[in-house]
This record gives C-alpha cells, structure tokens and sequence, in this order.
C-alpha cells in the first residue's frame, strides 16, 4: 500500500535543528525514529503530519550509558541495543526481559523504546518495567526541557504529556539504590510477536520493597499502588499472595476486545501475579529461573 | 513534496535512484530497483515477506521509507547468494523446507542474521529468530530443523 499523505522530510543534525524544525511546523510535523508505528499509521492515514522529522541522524540521541546516577536511554536506541547491552542486562534486567518480548526481531531492530512510548497503545510492553524502575521521560521543547515522571506520561490510551513541538530526548532510569530483582510475565495468544493480553513487571527491592506495573488491562499502563502497599514490609507467603490476588480486580480494569476476554484477562493477571511474585523473590534470593526464561 | 536522489550499496553495488518523500523502501527496491525478492504481504510489518538487511540487521522494509536508507547497505535475499546457494539454503532445499516459497525470502534472511551473531543456536533462539515470519504451508517444522542442521555444524 503506498503512502498516499505527501509530506516532507527533514533529517536534522542536531537536537537545537530538530527543536527549530518542530517549532517551524507549529505541530504539524512528527519525529520519525524506527518508524515501525509512524509508517503504518501514515499507510493508513490515522496521521497525515506536513513533515517527518528523522531524529536517526543526531548523535545526542544515540547514547545509552550511566551519568549522574541514572542510566539514560536515547530516543534512538533500538530494542535490539537495549538487549546486546550487557548494562542493561545487569542493572535493568527487568527491562531487558521486557524488550526481548517486544514485536519480533525485524521490528526490535528498528523499533524504538522512546517510540513505544509515544504511540503509548495499553499493551506496550516497554512501559511496566520503566514504571517500577521509576523512570522518567525527558522532552525537547523548543524553549525548555521537561523531565516528566513515567507516572504522569500516559494521559489516555494512544495520548501522552509530550507537547505537539516537544521530542523525546531519553529515558532515564535512576540506578537502584538497594539490590533488587524482578520479572516481566507477559501473556500472549502464542509465544513470538504478539501483542500482551496482559503484562505485569515485578521489581522486589532488598528490605521488602515491592514495586508492580501492569500493561494491556487498562486504558494505560499504571502501577499497583494497592497490591505493593499489601506486601511492602511483609514476608512472602501464600495468604499473602491470596490476599493480594484478591486485589487484582480493584486494580485493573481490562476490556474484551480481539486478543482476549476481560475475564480472562482478570484472571490471568491474578495467576501472573503469583507467579511474578514468586519469581521476583526467587531471584532476588539468587535462585530462579535465569532472566529471559518463559515465565508462562 | 521534494523529490530527492538517495545513493545506497545493493547487494554490493552502488546505486542511485530518485524518490518522494511518501515512497516506501519495499516499492523502490521492486519497483524501482527490480529485486523482487522482497515481496508485500501484509503490508504492516506482522508478516516477514519484505524482509531485508539494513545495514547488516533484519528489518521490515515495508516500514521503512527509502528516504531513510540514504547512505545504507542493503542486502536482499540475491545479495547473500551471488555465488551460489549459501549452506543453510542448501539446508532448506535439502529438507523440502518450504512448499509455495512466499515467506522463504524473509526465513532465510532472518535465519541468515541468527547465525551470523549466534552460530549455535538452541531451538528457542531459532523459533524467536524467525517468528515474526509467517508460513502457512509447512507449519514451521521443517523450517526450524534445517536451521538446526546448520547450527550444528
């Protein structure tokens, strides 16, 4: 199917050039990195922008290394870098996990994580493990730059806080303070490229800290705030897993649509729960299944 | 729109080729190229068929613009057999490893990719390696079991 939106394209060289160029088009025109959403949405016409802004050819965007005590992801870097990254493989294993889910090869090796994050669909599968490693997104505008918590950036299903004339620069996630561990379950129809029916990441920080997100059971991603309360401060055992079980429903709010039922859904998350729970805390104990086993 | 003339190295030639902005790399290289080994399928990335190397890595092309591979190397699947076919196309010819042949393109580039960086690949890797390519004649079995005769070698 051809493109049939004409619009230009501009590749800039630095952040300062696609600032200007954003601002030049008033809105009108929409950063293209991987473009394994952007060009299906062009194909379709649910996007017809004046201009594509391809932000592949600004170095400040490739980076994908550790400062000031966060690690910071550019808004370039492929699903593919963020799973050859052995520091991401080490600090961030949960997203690491995550990112070996996502799509399928030829799309991880264009496919972006900043992208994922601003076609923002429910069941992205970038978004939980960023949200229980506290992540933020940081934004380009063209007079100043945001830092916008992973909690406040999902405003919809599909909608996100970046302004019309903003761009992703990065993510940045803060380097644990204390030893944690985690997983991300996802279920899918069948293992290899499909959308999450549901997903949940699990992060278990030393000392009893639990942190939990799920995507795909709601119209955005979110974190569990009712279930981690539950279980912050107290020893894993199975009434406590029953309990927090019980909870699930209160927090999600899954709908019925091509992929699965919202029952099944709602009973599948509380069945991952328990077992990202266990998983979390075996693994954090040094034991459990390696990071990139099938948890389903 | 302004058209612009983007030079790229395929299959180990320099070309040169004038585009639109809207123009999508799998009609160029068809179209306007002739290599006809990547093929439209689904159009929106969940298929394989458009497979090609993009600077070495697999990528939908049906997802790209051709705008966007100015200054790249492309591969298709007549650039890795110019001198005959490579060992794991003899694997798959060897087991009758497709039957239309429609998403063979794609299978053998991304089988191609998965050996390049991971020579001995378990069944896992090669599964994941190759989902994302659908086949609707064979079931997959006799797919994943030549790329496992390879991997042993």
């Amino acid at each position: 199917m051809p493109i049939t939106t004409e619009f230009a394209y501009h590749k800039p060289k630095d952040l300062a050039e696609a600032s200007a160029l954003l601002a030049r088009y008033q809105g009108r025109a929409m950063p293209l990195a991987g473009g394994t959403d952007l060009i299906l949405w062009l194909k379709e016409g649910l996007k017809a922008p004046e201009a594509v802004i391809d932000i592949k050819g600004i170095p400040e965007l490739w980076h994908l290394d550790v400062k000031g005590g966060s690690l910071a992801i550019g808004a370039r870097v492929t699903f593919t870098e963020l799973i050859e990254s052995e520091l991401v493989k080490e600090r961030f294993p949960v997203l690491w996990e995550a990112s070996r889910t996502v799509a399928s090869c030829g799309v991880r090796n264009r496919a972006t994580l900043a992208g994922n994050l601003c076609a923002a669909v429910p069941s992205l599968d970038g978004a939980p493990a960023l949200l229980v490693y506290d992540a933020c997104v940081r934004t380009r505008g063209p007079a100043e730059e945001r830092e916008i918590p992973m909690s406040e950036w999902f405003t919809g299903p599909k909608r996100t806080a970046l302004l019309p004339e903003e761009l992703v620069a990065a993510v940045e996630l803060p380097l644990p303070a204390k030893k944690t561990a985690g997983c991300y379950v996802k279920l899918g129809r069948y293992q290899g490229e499909d959308l999450a029916q549901v997903g949940l990441a699990v992060l278990a920080e030393a000392g009893g800290t639990w942190k939990l997100a799920f995507c795909a059971v709601g119209p955005v991603a979110k974190r569990a705030e009712r279930i981690e309360s539950l279980l912050n401060g107290k020893k894993l055992s199975d009434a406590l897993i029953a309990k927090a079980k019980a909870l699930v429903a209160q927090e999600i709010s899954p709908i019925t649509d091509i992929r699965a039922s919202k029952e099944y859904r709602l009973h599948m998350a509380a069945v991952m729960l328990e077992r990202g729970l266990k998983t979390a805390a075996a693994r954090l104990a040094g034991k459990g299944p390696a990071y990139g086993a099938s948890l389903i | 729109m302004t058209k612009a003339t983007i030079s790229l190295k395929l299959n180990g030639i320099a070309r040169s080729v004038d585009v639109e902005p809207n123009d999508v790399l799998v009609d160029v290289l068809r179209d306007k190229l002739g290599v006809k080994s990547p093929k439209v399928g689904c159009d929106r990335g969940d298929c394989g068929t458009c497979t090609v190397l993009l600077n070495g890595r697999t990528v939908r092309s049906c997802l790209v613009l051709a705008v966007e591979a100015d200054g790249s190397e492309v591969v298709t699947l007549e650039g890795i057999s110019k001198d005959g076919p490579t060992k794991l196309q003899k694997a798959f010819v060897e087991r009758s490893s497709f039957q239309c042949g429609f998403c063979a393109p794609g299978m053998v580039l991304s089988a191609t990719e998965l050996l390049q960086n991971n020579p001995h690949p378990h069944r896992e890797e090669i599964q994941e390696a190759i989902a994302g390519n659908l086949c609707r004649c064979t079931g997959y079995s006799p797919i994943i079991e030549a790329i496992e005769a390879v991997s042993r070698k």
